[in-house]
């Protein structure tokens, strides 16, 4: 039942995962996939305009949006303790984790001390990031995704393929199937109604009987610790009122401030993510209500570093951080809509995917560092992002970023490694006019094979995928130098 | 104290070195140029309230206060609803003759079973959001515990026309005492809830009631 999967980089065997160039081939080819996610995104986008057109102050949200982010990444030390603070005084618990090994440890034994053998789970993708559902399995837990869309892809052995709407990629016909397969729903038509109705049927009893949920959090507040999650679906809520023990796993960067900073994250994030007004369902609490017998008796939440502060340590690139998870980036964005999330290889796929996962790994991962060149640097992702992200500025300085760490960092292998000999050679040459007329002179004789009627069709070996699909012009018979030379004498002399 | 606690912030210190010495959280501005006000007439923020919940595929009516018992019983007797979830402090006047009352109260708090069995909740509110058609429940009066209005598959709410707020801003200015002073679950309610999930195709009512009846009285 399992589909195979190629590692992705959060994974333990993440140097191996594949590049975005090696995946994006493969979703190229899926046909049903190109489809399902030419609908959605066209659908998401042309929604999410009309969402946005209606708020005469959607402009000054934004830049409040990006200014409270930026408040928080700046001392997100002194936040961080105001928020282990006013949890710890409503009653909740707060735990550290370094890495996914930690967090997932921590939060395994919080179900173990409850001899859980079953969790709810409302979707996380911070929970995805330290592959907790596997961890879980592994200590005799099972964990139930409760997200319709979840719930279709761990029931199919798959992974998301959108931040927002997991399984974008199948259709009615296949979660019908899959219904029938694993929840033994019969007499199931493949009327998107109907199917959700077996999904709640069966998650129903689960809810009833879990002793312990786990979700993940859109925000939590450092001055009144309390924490948001923001769904549609009801299994949010579900999770965070019935079972006695509630566990959430958030990022240490989703910290924001104050109270009334939710006015401006819960107008930019709905609108943004799924184009409404409001989402069906936004559920604040504030650590536990014991006495009311409103919702858990105990609350943990655990802080998750797993590489946010080294994101954090690059001035440019932690911007990434303000990100609020709203998927608009790759709504719009034109190399998204063609490859699917999947070529990502990452719990974060599209434009912020491709600046964040390199980054949150680290620089040196064939993979991920492949993430920063795809994109044709349209710019369409900074345009829409609420918390105005400057995401081809990062994606520019993290190309740098790869490039320089081949350089510097990749010992013996990098100073053989073509592109980089290659560009150290022309950067001699381009600097010494004697070896650059030269080479230029060199390249006239030697273009003749190749240059047909003043173009080169074909470059050779290594070169060829410049000319795939456009000719180069080939170099002319006199440079623009030398035609100024024998026009007035020596170019010294020239009168310009 | 534990280690990780303390690694993490030292990673976090030494990541923000570039931040200045003398640098406090306040010093970064945060321009807030935004709407924090409707100045619409209040008859326009009720009428565009109701406008928006419905367009969420919710049912809205609006009643006089002293038809409300009557419109409760009408909405009520529609649904066939024979055993209805009260919270505690609502008003009696409301409940309808003919339906098994089901309270939850300090004394007996109703099992989730109960609640799973019931045929529907009716509650009143705490606000209303005319610019996102939103529900505002604070476990307060007439509300009650988040669980009540989550297991039943119907929930009829009652929203005063003077519970109405015109944005965003406006509803979280109020809730902020709330949230300070009891730290009170909040919970926003737009529409009943949904997916879109499979080929994007809206479905109403996946995980709480899957119907939304609302009473604007005034």
């Amino acid at each position: 039942m399992t589909l195979q999967r190629s590692p992705d980089a959060f994974s333990a065997d993440a140097g191996k995962t594949p590049t975005f160039e090696q995946s994006a081939k493969v979703s190229l080819a899926d046909t049903q996939l190109r489809r399902n996610l030419g609908k959605a995104t066209q659908t998401i986008r042309a929604k999410r305009a009309a969402a946005v057109e209606e708020m005469p102050d959607w402009e000054r949200l934004r830049e409040a949006g990006r200014a409270l982010k930026e408040r928080v990444t700046r001392h997100l030390d002194e936040y961080l303790l105001r928020l282990e603070e006013s949890v710890t005084r409503a009653g909740g618990h707060v735990h550290w984790a370094r890495d996914a090994e930690e967090s997932n440890r921590i939060i395994a034994g919080i179900a173990k001390a409850h001899d859980a053998e079953e969790v709810v789970k409302v979707k996380s993708i911070a929970t995805d990031e330290t592959k907790l559902n596997e961890y879980l399995e592994g200590e005799g837990i099972t964990a139930h995704e409760t997200d319709l869309a979840e719930l279709i892809i761990q029931l199919a052995g798959e992974t998301s393929s959108h931040i927002l709407v997991p399984a974008i990629h199948k259709n009615r016909a296949e979660i019908r199937e899959l219904f029938k397969e694993k929840l033994g729903a019969r007499g199931l038509s493949d009327d998107p109604s109907d199917l959700t109705n077996a999904a709640r049927l069966y998650l129903r009893e689960k809810f009833l009987k879990a002793k312990v949920g786990i979700s993940g959090a859109n925000f939590a507040v450092a001055e009144t610790g309390t924490v948001c999650v923001v769904e549609s679906e009801g299994n949010g809520r579900m999770c965070t009122t019935l079972p006695p023990v509630l566990v959430t796993l958030m990022g240490i960067e989703k910290v924001i401030p104050a109270w009334r900073d939710y006015e401006v994250f819960m107008q930019l994030l709905p609108r943004s993510s799924t184009a409404e007004r409001m989402n069906p369902y936004t559920s604040f609490w504030t650590g536990v209500s014991r006495e009311s017998g409103d919702g858990p008796n105990e609350f943990h939440l655990v802080l998750l570093d797993n590489g946010r502060t080294g994101v954090l340590a690059d001035e440019r690139g932690r911007q990434a951080l303000s990100c609020i998870r709203c998927s608009a980036c790759l709504n719009v964005c034109p190399v998204y809509e063609r490859t699917g999330g999947h070529a990502y290889n990452s719990v974060y796929p599209g434009p912020i995917g491709a600046i964040l996962t390199p980054q949150l790994v680290g620089i040196g991962k064939p993979g991920p560092d492949s993430l920063p060149y795809a994109s044709s640097l349209c710019g369409a992702c900074y345009e829409v992002c609420p918390v105005k992200i400057n995401i081809p500025e990062v994606l520019i300085h993290l190309r740098g970023r790869v490039t320089r760490h081949k350089q510097d960092g990749g010992g013996l292998k990098g100073r053989l490694d073509p592109e980089n000999a290659a560009m150290k050679t022309m950067a001699r040459v381009f600097s010494d006019r004697k070896l650059y007329e030269g080479a230029q002179k060199a390249a006239r004789v030697g273009q003749w094979p190749l240059a047909r009627d003043g173009a080169i069709g074909r470059l050779p070996g290594r070169l060829a995928g410049w000319t795939e699909s456009r000719d180069l012009k080939a170099i002319p018979k006199q440079t623009f130098r030398e035609w100024w030379k024998a026009r007035n004498g020596s170019p010294e002399n020239g009168s310009a | 104290m534990s280690t990780a606690r303390e690694e993490i912030l030292r990673r976090v210190r030494r990541a923000t070195r570039d931040v200045p010495e003398g640098e406090r959280p306040e010093d970064v501005a945060v321009e807030r140029g935004y709407r924090k006000e409707d100045d619409a007439p209040r008859e326009e923020v009720v009428a565009r309230f109701a406008e928006r919940v419905a367009e969420y595929k919710a049912e809205v009516r609006r009643v006089k206060e002293a038809d409300l018992p009557e419109a409760i019983g009408e909405n009520l007797k529609e649904r066939a609803i024979e055993r209805l979830i009260v919270p505690p402090g609502l008003p009696e006047e409301w409940l309808p003759g003919g339906v098994e009352v089901l309270r939850d109260d300090e004394e007996r708090r109703l099992t989730n079973e109960e609640l799973d069995r019931s045929d529907g909740a009716l509650t009143g509110c705490s606000l209303g959001i005319a610019q996102t058609g939103t529900i505002v429940l604070d476990a307060g009066e007439a509300q009650g515990r988040r669980a009540l209005t989550l297991l039943p598959d119907y929930h009829l709410c009652v929203v005063r026309e003077d519970q109405v707020v015109g944005l965003v801003p406006e509803a979280f200015a109020r809730l902020e005492e709330t949230v300070k002073g009891e730290g009170r679950a909040v919970t926003f309610i737009s529409g009943p809830s949904a997916t879109s999930d499979i080929e994007l195709n809206r479905v109403e009512g996946v995980h709480g009631p899957r119907t939304l009846e609302v009473l604007i009285s005034g």
